[in-house]
């Protein structure tokens, strides 16, 4: 079923789901992936007045994942080469012993000798150990407007992703804005202005050339909250984790927006590509931006990004979205299950 | 940059050094923990497995056993094989016997293509070149404008004519580009294009129809010292595909270890051209692969360090600087000049990490806050000139309205004219030809243990790596800023990077 979100209820708009309070509670809850706000604070007393909730579809990731074993054979008979099957997704060498431990256990215990009965224990093992229940993007707090704030390292994706998510909400009628705040790099905010074209978002431009980012948010999101906007998605120059000056902006533009609003999710775009190098950006990044979640891009290559399974395990940081190509439909929600069984097919 | 790999290796190497005989149980214990480090640095893992596998066979040889110190000799041969792996002799850059000279850039999306085309320009213009980019990205939104702002940046024309953002045939902007080049008697011709990913055939078949139509003298594949694994599969791909002459490495100003320049640079055969290391377009530098290897075992990189402070040290300054050390009137204005200075030539901590030892500083020197001389420009900017020009008549109440004007406490005003007296009388101490004594502070380790059969290794010896007083002077200066006593994060030598 498709996921539910709050947004806000237009006057022309003839809301789809407003009546049953109760019937979406329910579904809320047979649905785990959402996070269900707690009833006395947000839900209750908002959702009747202003918001409305809105199914958004789901999307799935399936074109971009591809098997470990395209290149290498699963040999049943020595598990051992799994480890480097796993080293040579990225998946470190550390989690990629545990991993084979895990394995070997399992199918000890199981009696799983075949190479579809292995594979089948190696999914389970890697779908149970990416699998979190904090994935859902937070779009269902109910304090509008939404912000999300998206950093990263430099190319990994941050702009057109944003222009994905931009389109994938004014697609369900959401008011979206964005705020251009990569005053940095050169034509970043012709860049951005393109996507948020394509998408029909609203976008909040600087002011004048070379303007600091954190004022440049701050009016992006002073704006959103002017027009009555459901969400504002600020945009940020690609800074390397190790440079204290611009890791300070990040943190200086964070406070900023929290001067005016909640941020309701912090995304940090990572490159499917990247290797080790990965927990060290999400560690940083973490500690300055305080980041709510991993959108990992580029998983059409031929890249698998084994790195975010130490993310998610040392810092706690899930997965939320998925980046399939460069079009404005390439990108999809983390499915653990649909991950691991892609990676094992 | 190649950080920890370094860490690693030393610390291996540390059993190795002090022992006589090696056995072939040492060699491998050795050898399990440079394939642990090499993984830890992204290098493929079938990289892995050739280099050590190369590096056991001539461990367990002659030239071993019959060597006086073996387990020097075994750290040799690591350094040998790195060397090789990265491309031995540095490479440079094909010109055309017949101008235009064509460079063709060709990589993953997102690698940093485009603000390479910017650097590369640059640095040919300041060679006496007369480049021109060449806008033939036309798939990414506003590539082209990019490629424009870069190109008006560094005062390189950019031939333009389609607006990009999937309007346009790259083939024919990259054919015409070359008529126009001849034309117009430009001498290089910077072809920027595309992201695509390896396994695009559709992509792969367009940079392959554009190298046809530009015969290029280069095809510099652009890669980003980041990647992991993935590195053999991309670098096979496009050398097979549309076909590399060699290799760029960017954002080295990361601390990502690197580990895919061995990668690339093993799975091709190509040569590693060019290191990009900021975002400036001056970040930019010819690969050295024998100082890279340097580098992995930590043996430092002096050179660069020297060649990069050479380039943002002011000549004329450093002897005005001299002479007001010798004469004793070196002020707090100064402080803050040598300061501003040093942040000119880069990040400190990443020059400081060049240097020989850094490795075992790295915990300490990752404490370090460059912010901390963004505070201390603001006490000094609080002060007044005579303030400034005779630190000694800051008395309690003026100390304590820097402090406000400042925002900061008056500890740390104390603690910032305690650093500058010190830093002052150590300035003293160098001009004059002495040695400075730093305390907390031994001195680098020696890297002839290293035995480097190269000579470059003695003159890289000791912390001090200029002949000008001044210059030397600054550098002893930056390492005083981290003598706060009071900076958090310090360690028990009082120093905030520990050194
Ligand atoms: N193949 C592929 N390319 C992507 C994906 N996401 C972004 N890109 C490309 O990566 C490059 C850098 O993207 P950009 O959004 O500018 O990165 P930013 O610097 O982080 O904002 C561009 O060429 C994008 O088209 C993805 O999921 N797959
Ligand atoms: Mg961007």
């Amino acid at each position: 079923m498709a996921l539910m979100f709050w947004k806000k209820k237009r006057n022309e708009e003839v809301a789809p789901v407003v009546e049953p309070i109760a019937e979406v509670l329910i579904e809320q809850v047979i649905e785990p992936v959402v996070e269900i706000p707690a009833v006395d604070e947000v839900l209750a007393p908002v959702i009747s007045e202003a918001l409305v909730a809105v199914e958004l579809p789901k999307r799935s990731a399936k074109k971009g994942i591809r098997s470990l074993f395209s290149r290498i054979k699963f040999d049943p008979e020595n598990l051992d080469d799994l480890e480097d099957i796993l080293i040579q997704a990225d998946f470190g060498l550390d989690a990629s012993v545990a991993i084979v431990d895990e394995v070997k256990l399992r199918a000890k215990k199981a009696g799983a000798e075949s190479e579809n009965q292995l594979k089948e224990v190696l999914a389970t093992v890697l779908a149970e150990s990416l699998e979190r229940s904090d994935k859902a993007l937070n779009l269902s707090a109910g304090k509008l407007p939404y912000v999300f704030l998206v950093v990263g390292v430099n190319g990994v994706g941050k702009t057109t992703t944003i222009g994905k998510l931009a389109n994938w909400l004014t697609e369900g009628d959401w008011k979206v804005f964005i705020g251009a705040a990569d005053t940095f790099r050169a034509a970043a905010v012709d860049q951005v202005a393109t996507w948020a074209e394509r998408a029909g978002a609203t976008l909040v431009r600087p002011k004048q050339e070379g303007q600091d980012p954190a004022s440049v948010a701050f009016e992006s999101v002073e704006a959103a909250i002017k027009a009555d906007a459901d969400i504002v998605i600020i945009d940020t120059a690609g800074r390397l984790q190790n440079k204290i000056d611009l890791m300070g902006e990040l943190d200086k533009i964070r406070r900023v927006i929290e001067k005016q609003a909640e941020i309701s999710e912090v995304l940090l775009v990572l490159d499917a590509t990247t290797g080790q190098n990965g927990l060290a950006q999400a560690k940083a990044f973490a500690e300055v931006a305080k980041v709510t979640g991993v959108v990992l891009t580029k998983l059409d290559g031929t890249a698998k990004g084994g790195i975010v399974f130490a993310i998610q395990k040392e810092l706690g940081i899930p997965v939320k979205l998925v980046g399939v190509g460069e079009g404005i439909n390439d990108f999809a929600f983390f499915d653990a299950q649909e991950f691991a069984r892609g990676l094992v097919s | 940059m190649f950080g920890n790999l370094s860490d690693r290796l030393i610390d291996t190497f540390k059993n190795l050094r002090s022992k006589g005989k090696l056995s072939a149980a040492d060699i491998d214990a050795t050898l399990r923990e440079i394939r642990r480090a090499l993984l830890e640095a992204d290098v493929a893992l079938d990289v892995v497995k050739t280099f050590t596998g190369a590096v056991r066979d001539r461990a367990l040889g002659d030239e071993v056993s019959k060597a006086l110190n073996p387990a020097q000799q075994v750290v040799q041969i690591v350094n040998e094989e790195l060397v090789t792996i990265l491309g031995g002799e540095q490479k440079k850059l094909s010109f055309a016997k017949k101008p235009p000279t064509v460079l063709m850039l060709a990589g993953l999306q997102g690698a940093g293509k485009t603000t390479l085309a910017g650097k590369l320009a640059k640095w040919l213009k300041d060679q006496g070149q007369t480049p021109v980019l060449v806008a033939a990205d036309l798939q990414r939104p506003n590539a082209v404008n990019q490629l424009q702002v870069v190109g008006e940046r560094v005062g390189v024309p950019v031939f333009a004519p389609e607006p990009g953002n999937g309007v346009g045939n790259p083939v024919k902007v990259a054919k015409e580009a070359i008529k126009h080049a001849e034309k117009k008697m430009f001498s290089v011709v910077i072809v920027d294009t595309a992201g695509r990913l390896g396994v695009d055939e559709e992509l792969m078949q367009q940079a392959i129809d554009i190298r046809k139509a530009v015969d290029p003298d280069e095809v510099l594949f652009v890669v980003d010292s980041m990647l992991g694994q993935d590195a053999v599969n991309v670098a096979k791909a496009f050398d097979e595909g549309v076909g590399i002459t060699g290799v760029v490495l960017t954002k080295l100003d990361g601390d990502a270890r690197g580990g895919a320049a061995l990668s690339v640079a093993s799975v091709t055969g190509k040569p590693i051209v060019f290191a990009s290391n900021g975002e400036g377009m001056d970040a930019f530098e010819p690969f050295y692969p024998d100082r890279m290897a340097s580098r992995i075992l930590d043996m430092g990189d002096i050179l660069t360090l020297i060649e990069q402070t050479q380039k943002n040290f002011d000549e004329a300054e450093a002897r005005a600087m001299a002479e007001k050390i010798a004469k004793d009137s070196f002020t707090l204005e100064d402080f803050m000049d040598q300061m501003q200075q040093l942040r000119k030539m880069g990040s400190l901590k990443s020059m400081l990490a060049m240097m020989p030892g850094a490795g075992q500083m790295r915990a300490q020197l990752d404490n370090f806050d460059e912010r901390e001389i963004d505070r201390t420009e603001a006490i000094i900017r609080s002060m007044t000139p005579a303030e400034r020009r005779q630190p000694k008549i800051l008395n309690g109440s003026r100390r304590a309205r820097i402090a406000k004007g400042s925002g900061m406490t008056v500890t740390d005003v104390n603690s910032l004219v305690n650093r500058f007296e010190q830093a002052a009388k150590m300035m003293k101490t160098v001009a004059k030809g002495g040695v400075p004594q730093v305390p907390g502070m031994p001195a680098m380790p020696g890297m002839g243990s290293f035995g480097g059969g190269k000579s470059k290794g003695k003159d890289k010896k000791k912390g001090s790596k200029s002949g000008n007083p001044a210059k030397r002077a600054a550098e002893e200066a930056a390492r005083a800023l981290g003598q706060n006593p009071n900076s958090a994060g310090s360690t028990g030598s009082g120093s905030a990077f520990g050194i």
